[in-house]
């Protein structure tokens, strides 16, 4: 006699709503750039994400004012995402080069770097303008 | 393929691989066969080098401990710790033992999460999807508990030479008791869907055999060196972090299921039973968790400048999901380690296909494939490309080679 032990809990899955979040819509649109920017018009609504959690390390955000032009992010990029701007003293990240390691947070002397929950980043231009952050 | 190798008498050939969907990872295998029968088999990996240790000798420690992180997807405290490690014997630095605990605890989920994946591949190379689906389920709590401690789900980025950058707070410690108890709840249940399942003790129960001697003539680590009743485990042999501290054996099939056998059934039960035994040593760890600092050096540059000054060499060693892994590193006085060398687990348990694959049907050849968790893209760590093709290495290259790596690090 063959022993499954499997068939009660799949007979139980027949009854419970899927675990996977159905993001960014329930079922897949024909073209999600299409979908996404009728959901910018506000002609759709999105699925929301799951949310991040607490310290979660997404899109980096860069204080200007209190930037003291040291570099010493640059010393400890691993990705060598951040440039350094001679004539203005300040510096440039580009994301698409980020590793989201927040390094450069943890050496900053002033706290100007810091570490958005902003994680939804797909662009198709790596020098767009929401990919750099001067 | 060459003509040669294409006969059509037996022993026939048949190539599986670079890329292939039996294959998780690039690697390739060429057997021959008589019938359905597996006659000999030789396997060649090197498909997905990426350079890493090229780009880590370019950078400061501080730089490489979060490239570590992306040597593998699945290891990412692995491989950061053990460079770690070795970075901090060079430079006599003493992790607090707060920051060496943390590191346990993470290193723990991962072996969970790690050991959790691998069932539901296993159980997917046998045509068992269903169970793929539940138990890439269970581990989505240890990915949101690692995701909770330490920002994000994969790379993780959470160790310092010296140290761990994230505390575990008051706050985190109830969610990681109730991954623990959801853990808990579910071990009896998992053994009894794996184990007690006569279609996986079928496919399983004496394929890819490993003799406990081929084990050891062969090197193989980690759970498939358990498996074939090896008793051997760094955390236990060499205690690292916090395991000295701790209770910590190595996993071998118990009486209970007839011994080892050194069958993929076998490498089934040793996963399942460490992920008991995670279990457990992350309560020991929270059970007897001391305060204090969790960082050698706080301030980078300083711990940077530290680092620079540092000569020497040393290899840190670490009890992976999936055995041991190395990182040798030596410095030389500059910003970048004079050389970085890797050596994932997988590298050592490769060698074991041979004896396994040998004898067993060629349907039986994913799961015994899958069986020792093989992780190409860590293992790969060189290409030999001459005049634009991947070319042999005769006995005497490889001689001249070694002798000019020795010279070239002699010189530093």
């Amino acid at each position: 006699m063959a022993r499954l032990p499997m068939m009660p809990e799949l007979l139980r899955q027949l009854f419970r709503k899927p675990a996977t979040n159905a993001f960014p819509a329930r079922y897949l649109p024909p073209s999600v750039t299409k979908f996404l920017s009728s959901v910018a018009q506000g002609e759709a609504a999105i699925n929301p994400p799951v949310p991040v959690p607490p310290k979660f390390r997404g899109k980096i955000a860069y204080d200007r004012e209190s930037c003291i032009g040291c570099s010493l992010c640059l010393r400890v990029c691993p990705a060598h995402a951040i440039e350094f701007l001679p004539s203005t003293k300040r510096i440039r990240i580009y994301v698409t080069q980020c590793i989201f390691c927040s390094q450069c947070n943890d050496i900053c002397p002033k706290g100007s770097l810091h570490m958005t929950p902003e994680f939804l980043l797909a662009c198709e231009d790596r020098y767009a303008e929401t990919q750099i952050v001067e | 393929m060459n003509t040669e190798t294409t006969k059509k008498s037996t022993p026939y050939t048949v190539p599986i691989g670079p890329v292939h969907p039996a294959l998780k990872e690039p690697v390739m295998f060429t057997f021959q066969m008589e019938g359905e029968i597996v006659k000999s088999v030789d396997f060649a990996p090197g498909n997905t080098h990426r350079g890493i240790e090229w780009m880590g000798m370019r950078r400061n420690p501080v730089q490489i401990v979060h490239l570590t992180d992306r040597i593998c997807g699945i290891c990412g405290i692995v491989h950061s710790l053990s460079f770690a490690r070795a970075v901090e014997q060079i430079a006599e630095i003493e992790v607090p033992p707060r920051a060496d605990y943390i590191r346990t605890i993470l290193h723990e989920l991962e072996r969970m999460q790690s050991h959790i994946l691998w069932a539901g591949v296993a159980a997917h190379e046998l045509g068992f999807d269903s169970l793929l689906y539940l138990s890439w389920r269970v581990r989505e709590q240890s990915m949101d508990l690692i995701e909770n401690l330490t920002g994000n789900r994969v790379n993780y980025g959470i160790v310092q030479v010296g140290g761990v950058r994230r505390d575990i707070s008051d706050e985190q410690l109830p969610i990681i008791e109730q991954g623990l108890s959801y853990y808990r709840g579910l071990l009896d249940q998992m053994k009894t869907v794996f184990l007690d399942d006569s279609t996986i003790r079928m496919r399983c129960r004496d394929h890819g055999l490993l003799s406990y001697r081929d084990a050891q003539l062969l090197c193989a680590i980690g759970p498939t060196a358990r498996a074939s009743g090896v008793a051997m485990d760094v955390r236990h042999d060499y205690p690292y972090c916090a395991y000295g501290d701790l209770n910590v054996h190595p996993v071998i099939p118990p009486q209970e299921f007839g011994g080892p056998h050194g069958d993929v059934y076998d490498r089934i039960i040793v996963r399942l039973l460490e992920l008991a035994q995670s279990i457990d040593i992350i309560q020991q760890c929270l059970d007897n968790m001391p305060a204090g600092e969790i960082l050698w050096e706080k301030k980078i540059p300083k711990l940077l400048s530290v680092l620079k000054k540092a000569h020497g060499e040393a290899i840190g060693r670490v009890e992976a999901p999936r055995g041991e892994c190395m990182h040798y590193v030596r410095m030389d006085g500059n910003d970048a380690p004079a050389t970085w060398k890797v050596k994932a687990s997988s590298y050592s348990n490769l060698m074991s296909w041979i004896p396994m694959l040998k004898g067993e049907q060629l349907a039986d050849v994913p799961i015994i494939v899958a069986s020792i968790d093989p992780c190409m893209s860590c293992t790969d760590r060189v290409t030999v490309i001459q005049n634009g093709s991947a070319a042999d290495l005769t006995k005497e290259d490889l001689t001249r080679l070694s002798r000019d790596k020795t010279r070239r690090l002699s010189q530093c």
